[in-house]
């Protein structure tokens, strides 16, 4: 076992993945010398050459497009969008192309790329660098949306999502890329467990946590926290947004009857009002309470100064979590119960 | 009309066509409308090699595409088909570029490349099934090198430059061309797939067939300067071309893929051509164009032209022309037949292909609605 940061896992999967495969390449902005403005591909094209790790032009749509057709060519890319934001000048390309030309060619054309994000906020930065746009690519078939919340899990993901003939949005929490895991480098991809499948970051009893990407690091230090009130919180990373591993999540809200959802993306159709319909759906007479979301508000992501106010905090899913175990918030008089403060706050 | 390129390599060279008049006559050919053959420097040299036999092929095909097409037109009429995009008048740049490449050459075409389709070996029986519904896109595209043709407008250049940067990083002399028309030009999928493909120096053609119009549009709406001037402001050499003349379609080509075959990168051309009907059968162009300018390009016809020429030469006679038209009504049949004799698959298999591998969500919406449907049988 090594100790990295999420980034330098990352780094490290990259360039096992360049080792392994000669048809696996890297495309994007800045990555080459500078090494990506996360450095998450510092030295790939000193040890792979420039040929296979390109630095390319300012076009989002472009690097997605040309990677489409490296893909036909029998290529594995795995392109860099610099920033959350950026994304969209490639969306049409990302909705209307890659997730649909399997389809479209009744399976004679894979799309074996990856599409990596740097992704969410609490960095501090300006605006359009912190956006949550999951919602989007899971909304549409075809991809398959993951995201890592650990140097381990990134690590293995990133060569698994590259091994996949299924095209790969790859969100990499950044506000997590300079935390430090133990990372097992000997790890073979194809025997983790494959990354559709949730895992259980910390056994609990009494409510169930459902969650991703930075936010599963803000979910577990609640769950800490309520152990000090005897509150025994379990907490799901969901690692893969398409698909959701339904599975996981049922058994959990089954075992505890009683659910927060959080996430820093907007509630407003997000991947929480599908998890909440979902287990709705299929938890029905097992819930104790309604579901609760916890989530960034419908609003555009705000100035850095106010950021504290819109990526759930520990304190937000905590009220949540009282609210679903229909008790007082402690220190806060007249807590509702879960029936007068419904799920749905607008 | 040759652009040539400003690249740091050759340093300033002509920068365009300044001062042409970037009309549709202001354009390189080799037919005159008429059939008869003119020299031009640029293109002469690249079908001096052109023989008999080819050019009856060339002509052949053309034929072929226009019986195909006026079949397309009918079958929509009559309800077998949900839309058709017609291609007449285009036949000689879709027939003549797609006649110039090699079999390891991948296109990229648009929907309204038929001819392209019919050169590259598709059956037509087959894609018609695309157009009737039946199909997102009826061919296989591994045995043919021809994408699944492109609705968005314009997207397939980017897959067509990365697939050429594929095709240079494995060494190999194979060229990807992608086809679009005057409209594609203002979208930034299409610029952007200039810069990637001069940028790299990537081995792809662009071929531009400027048909004028972009449904109701004018090409005067997306372009004030001829389009093939363009191209040399991304350090991509270009042609202006008559693209309704099959000879200058085939030179126009070949130069392009020679360029690319010997590592010069990219080439752009674009082939001044005509869509004598309307852009989809949904379309009335009546509302939009007067019908005198239609007459005077109908006068212009590819077909006519090449068969004045090749006539002229003693290529062609009556009977070659009779089996021609014998085997355009033979393809005709096949295409008819295939779409009348048609089978529309069962509903489960809308579910098939979305993902490449198992995907529990779907699978799980899948086997639902077999449910749902099996409770009907029962």
């Amino acid at each position: 076992m090594t100790a990295l940061t999420l980034g330098s896992a990352i780094n490290a999967g990259l360039s096992q993945a360049l080792e392994n495969d000669d048809k696996v390449l890297l495309m994007g902005e800045d990555i080459g010398k500078l090494g990506g403005v996360f450095r998450v591909t510092d030295g790939l094209q000193q040890r792979f050459g420039a040929q296979r790790v390109i630095d390319s032009p300012l076009a989002e749509a472009g690097i997605v497009g040309a990677a489409v057709g490296l893909a036909l060519r029998g290529y594995r890319p795995v392109v860099e969008i610099q920033f959350d934001g950026f994304v969209y000048p490639a969306f049409d390309q990302i909705v209307c192309q890659v997730a649909k030309l399997h389809y479209r060619s009744n399976g004679r054309i894979r799309m074996p790329l990856v599409i990596r994000i740097p992704w969410a906020g609490g960095v501090g930065a300006a605006e359009h660098h912190s956006e949550s746009p999951e919602a989007y690519f899971v909304h549409t078939a075809g991809l398959r949306v993951v995201a890592p919340s650990t140097p381990q899990d990134a690590y293995v993901m990133l060569q698994q999502a590259i091994a996949s003939d299924d095209p790969v949005i790859f969100f990499e929490p950044k506000r997590l890329y300079h935390s430090k895991g133990e990372v097992d480098l000997d790890a073979d991809p194809a025997d983790a467990p494959p990354m559709h499948l949730a895992r259980v970051a910390r056994e609990g009893t009494d409510a169930t946590i459902v969650t991703y990407g930075a936010q599963v690091r803000t979910a577990l230090d609640a769950a800490l926290a309520a152990e000090d009130e005897g509150l025994s919180l379990e907490v799901i990373d969901l690692r893969s947004l398409s698909p959701i591993d339904m599975n996981t999540v049922a058994a959990s809200v089954r075992k505890t009857g009683r659910v927060v959802v959080t996430h820093e993306a907007a509630r407003q159709a997000g991947v929480g009002a599908e998890l909440v319909a979902s287990i709705t759906e299929q938890c029905f007479a097992y819930l104790e309470a309604p579901p609760q979301r916890v989530t960034g508000h419908d609003i555009p992501y705000p100035p850095s100064k106010l950021e504290k106010h819109h990526v759930p905090d520990l304190d937000r899913i905590l009220f949540a979590v009282d609210r679903v175990l229909e008790r007082e918030t402690p220190g806060m008089p007249g807590g509702a119960s879960a029936s007068t403060v419904e799920g749905g706050v607008r | 009309m040759t652009y040539t390129q400003t690249t740091p390599e050759q340093g300033a060279a002509d920068r365009g066509p300044t001062g042409t008049r970037g009309d549709v006559d202001d354009v390189a050919r080799l037919l005159e409308p008429d059939g008869t053959r003119v020299p031009d420097t640029d293109l002469d040299p690249w079908i001096t090699d052109l023989s008999p036999h080819e050019l009856r092929a060339l002509h052949r095909d053309m034929v072929l595409t226009r019986r195909v097409d006026a079949e397309g037109v009918a079958l929509q009429r009559q309800g077998q088909l949900a839309l058709w995009a017609p291609c007449r008048g285009q036949e000689a740049v879709q027939v003549g570029t797609a006649h110039a490449l090699a079999p390891g050459d991948f296109v990229f075409p648009s929907y309204r490349e038929h001819g392209v389709l019919l050169g590259r070996g598709a059956k037509p029986a087959d894609y018609v099934l695309a157009w009737r519904g039946e199909e997102h896109s009826a061919y296989d595209h591994t045995t043919i090198n021809a994408a699944p043709p492109q609705i968005i407008i314009g997207a397939q250049s980017l897959h067509a430059t990365g697939w050429a940067m594929g095709a240079q990083r494995d060494g190999s002399t194979d060229v990807a061309v992608a086809y679009y028309g005057d409209g594609a030009t203002s979208q930034g999928d299409v610029n952007e797939a200039m810069v990637f493909a001069s940028s790299f120096r990537a081995p792809v053609v662009f071929v531009c067939s400027n048909n004028q119009w972009a449904i109701s549009e004018p090409v005067t709406v997306q372009a004030k300067y001829p389009i093939a001037g363009r191209a040399p402001g991304f350090g991509i050499p270009s042609m202006r071309i008559d693209g309704n003349d099959a000879l200058a379609c085939v030179a126009a080509m070949r130069w392009a893929l020679d360029r690319a075959r010997r590592g010069e990168g990219p080439s752009f051309i674009e082939a001044v051509t005509y869509r004598l009907g309307p852009h989809t059968t949904s379309d009335d162009p009546t509302r939009y164009r007067d019908a005198d300018e239609v007459e005077a390009w109908t006068r212009r016809d590819p077909i006519a032209r090449l068969e004045a020429y090749l006539r002229a030469e003693g290529v062609l006679d009556d009977s070659a022309l009779d089996e021609v038209a014998r085997a355009a009504d033979a393809l005709a049949v096949e295409v008819r037949s295939a779409c009348i004799g048609a089978t529309t698959r069962s509903p489960e298999t809308m579910f098939d292909h979305v993902y490449a591998e198992p995907h529990a969500g779907l699978d799980r919406q899948r086997a639902e609605y077999v449910d749902y449907l099996a409770g009907f049988e029962k």
